[in-house]
């Protein structure tokens, strides 16, 4: 797959792991998100029943997907917006690019947007001598350092705020070099103050969305920087980039679900910004876009309905997932090498860019199930792990040592006599090898062991061995 | 009277590193009633093949196990995750074997993790054990989020005399073990259980705790190559008054230690 590195996740989590900065920055984040939720939570008994809520919302959409997409298009365009099908990335940034030709564009605003993300968006506009000008504060510090997001919510978190500053003394020259940056706030402030000039610069404006609502064919986006609104609403055209699992069927469900999203996202109530958009500026509006077009992407999404990987369609990209799980802290969101990392990648990758070209993710996992206990669409992340590796130990492209170590333990396990007599003989030979110490330092082919720890020794026999003496035969 | 008819499913690492697990585990049993049995025809619950996606492997497994312990009132397990295997995943396994599918389930329905079934089951309140020193708990993942194994161990070790429990940070973060995990992806699983010693030795703890075996070879594995001076038992040990043999990788009487 063009642009993805999942298939070498091994090799990028151990460049990753010696990251020191990514460590630093991750120690801090992983707190205030982990503690953050369980705060907000804690203080709302019935949040449980709000997860079953808002499950229940998309269980029933994504079972009536055709029609609710049917009813919002047809109330996005009453509303005069327009709306663009695309069956893939290619098609969605051809939409784009002609829109953005057509409006003379050079500038363009952009929030943040997982989609535009997953179609290159950027690369695209760039290709075509059109800026893209990144108005999310993590979007815009990892344009200027020319990295991908690590995080679906917090795309620059893989950086400590040193790096931040770094980056800005190296790109804002025209600036007073002794300037004190040595607070967060004065970074904020200093983005700020670039990107405000160059809001009014763009001739169009792309977002995201967090929903697609049919009863009022809107388009709804969730930010805590307003950066959102004035990257749609000052340019003349506001495109909107959205998957189609995004609808849902009223403001009162995306209101359900913006309940657990913050909650589940960042640890708040409700995020800062909650923006609606229907259609375009209306003849007594204030303020907004003369068009209002909505890209909606499939890309591989629908056919993901109806199968094994169907409740991923679930998945509202609050990142708790990825907060939680503790591979992700270790080794980063760019370790996953596409678009979506840490469980939720784990799942959706495979399913967008095929499993041959992503199966170490869902195998990179310990099943400890933290994921699955935090999602608040209850999706069954691990089960679902454990489903890619089920299609690609069927479709062998499970590694040749698993395979073959795994057939010569199933050759004991099935053969519970044949086992106790070659585990009795083996046993022994440990616990001699290791003699009074109790432990090995070194054991063949158990290098991955012994690189880090110690391998306890046996005890000895084995308790079967010893119960059968005991106690003779049950 | 007698109590239930229990068939102890020993669990691999348990049969094979740590027997005494396995007798810690009939003695508790026994003590609380129940007349406790062990199956010579059991090997391994499956994970192995399971967790690499070899559904085929993991049925033929699993037969064996049911096939061997259908005839008990219960069946318990001194871990959580190879009782949740038995409880949680192997109903998943015979989607299409009705058959099957309805023996896996029965199974299921009587198949406990050793110091939730004590607890839970028995209703044990106390057991009769000693244990001088500070103590600090792992929660094992599948214990904890598959079978709500939590309150059971800490009930149990509040009662026993000289015990003081010290919690560990984090105490619901997997160690980095997952099986095949930690040879699979030895550079991450070291990274994980490298912040789970951080917490246990923060705690100044001098023996770590746990339910399952993988873990406690993990950890305990890693506590010594850093050279910390913490024991690392399986529960059942403690409980059952039998932590006077060396713990888990340490010397031998009259060996060298680290």
């Amino acid at each position: 797959m063009e642009g993805s590195t999942s298939h070498d996740f091994k090799a990028n989590a151990t460049r990753e792991l010696a990251n020191a900065d990514l460590r630093a920055a991750l120690s801090g984040s992983d707190r205030t998100f982990v503690a953050g939720r369980a705060r907000v939570v804690a203080n709302l008994p019935e949040f449980d029943a709000l997860r079953d809520a808002a499950k229940a919302i998309k269980d029933h959409t994504l079972a009536n997907l055709d029609h609710y997409l049917e009813v919002w298009e047809r109330r996005a365009r009453e509303a005069g917006g327009h709306v663009h099908w695309a069956k893939d990335t290619a098609e969605a940034r051809a939409i784009v690019l002609a829109l953005c030709k057509r409006a003379g564009a050079r500038a363009v605003n952009k929030g943040k947007s997982m989609i535009a993300e997953e179609c290159g968006i950027n690369e695209m506009l760039e290709a075509n001598g059109i800026r893209p000008v990144e108005t999310d504060l993590g979007e815009y510090i990892i344009q200027i350092r020319h990295e991908t997001p690590s995080h679906i919510i917090a795309p620059a978190i893989h950086l400590t705020k040193a790096q931040v500053e770094k980056s800005f003394r190296e790109t804002h020259t025209g600036l007073d070099p002794a300037r004190d940056l040595t607070e967060p706030r004065a970074l904020l402030t200093e983005a700020r103050e670039i990107l405000r000039k160059k809001y009014f610069e763009a001739e169009v404006g792309i977002t995201g969305a967090n929903f697609l609502v049919a009863e009022t064919g809107s388009s709804i986006i969730v930010t805590n920087e307003g950066n959102g609104d004035l990257s749609q609403l000052l340019p003349r055209i506001h495109i909107v980039l959205a998957s189609l699992e995004k609808v849902v069927p009223t403001l009162e469900d995306a209101s359900t679900i913006l309940r657990v999203l913050a909650r589940s996202a960042t640890g708040q109530e409700f995020s800062t910004y909650t923006t609606l958009s229907t259609g375009p500026r209306r003849a007594d509006d204030l303020d907004g876009p003369e068009e209002y077009h909505v890209v909606v992407l499939d890309n591989g999404r629908a056919a993901m309905l109806g199968g094994e990987f169907h409740e991923m369609l679930r998945c509202i990209r609050c990142g708790a997932c990825m907060n939680h799980c503790p591979v992700y802290q270790a080794v980063g969101g760019h370790a996953y090498g596409w678009v979506y990392p840490g469980p939720m990648g784990a799942v959706l990758t495979p399913a967008l860019i095929g499993i041959e070209h992503a199966a170490p993710l869902p195998n990179a996992s310990t099943f400890c199930g933290r994921c699955e206990q935090v999602c608040p669409m209850r999706i069954p992340l691990p089960g679902m792990m454990r489903k890619w590796r089920e299609r690609e130990f069927d479709k062998g492209l499970t590694p040749r040592p698993a395979r073959q170590g795994l057939k010569l333990w199933a050759a004991f396990a099935t053969r519970p006599r044949l086992y106790r007599f070659v585990t009795g003989l083996a046993m022994g030979a440990l616990a001699r090898l290791a003699g009074r110490k109790g432990r090995l330092r070194r054991l063949p082919l158990a290098g991955g062991w012994t690189r880090y720890r110690e391998f306890p020794a046996p005890e000895g026999r084995t308790f079967q061995a010893m119960w059968a003496e005991k106690r003779g035969r049950p | 009277m007698s109590g239930p008819r229990v068939g102890l499913f020993v669990t691999c690492l348990v049969d094979l590193f740590r027997p005494t697990v396995g007798f810690a585990a009939v003695k508790l049993l026994e003590e609380a009633g129940c007349t406790a049995e062990v199956p010579q025809a059991q090997t391994c619950c499956g994970q192995p093949a399971w967790n690499t996606g070899d559904r085929k492997t993991t049925q033929a497994v699993a037969k064996g196990v049911i096939a061997a312990f259908e005839g008990y009132d219960y069946v318990v397990a001194p871990s959580g995750s190879c009782a949740g295997m038995l409880r949680v995943h192997y109903p998943e396994l015979f989607v299409a074997d009705e058959s099957w599918k309805a023996r896996a389930e029965a199974l299921a329905a009587k198949s406990w993790e050793l110091v939730g079934f004590l607890v839970d089951v028995l209703k044990l309140e106390r057991v009769a054990a000693d244990y001088a020193g500070i103590v600090t708990y792992h929660d094992s993942c599948s214990g904890l989020r598959e079978l709500g194994v939590k309150a059971q161990p800490r009930a149990l070790l509040a009662g026993i005399g000289g015990l003081h429990l010290r919690e560990l940070a984090d105490a619901e973060v997997c160690c980095g073990f997952g099986g095949t995990f930690c040879v699979k992806y030895p550079d991450i699983s070291d990274r994980m259980v490298s912040n789970k010693t951080k917490s246990i030795v923060d705690t100044g703890a001098d023996t770590l705790l746990a339910g399952d075996m993988g873990c406690l070879m993990n950890m305990a594995g890693k506590l010594q190559r850093e050279g910390a001076a913490v024991r690392v038992r399986h529960v059942a040990e403690v409980l059952a008054g039998m932590a006077d043999r060396p713990a888990i990788g340490e010397a031998r009487d009259g060996g060298e230690g680290a």
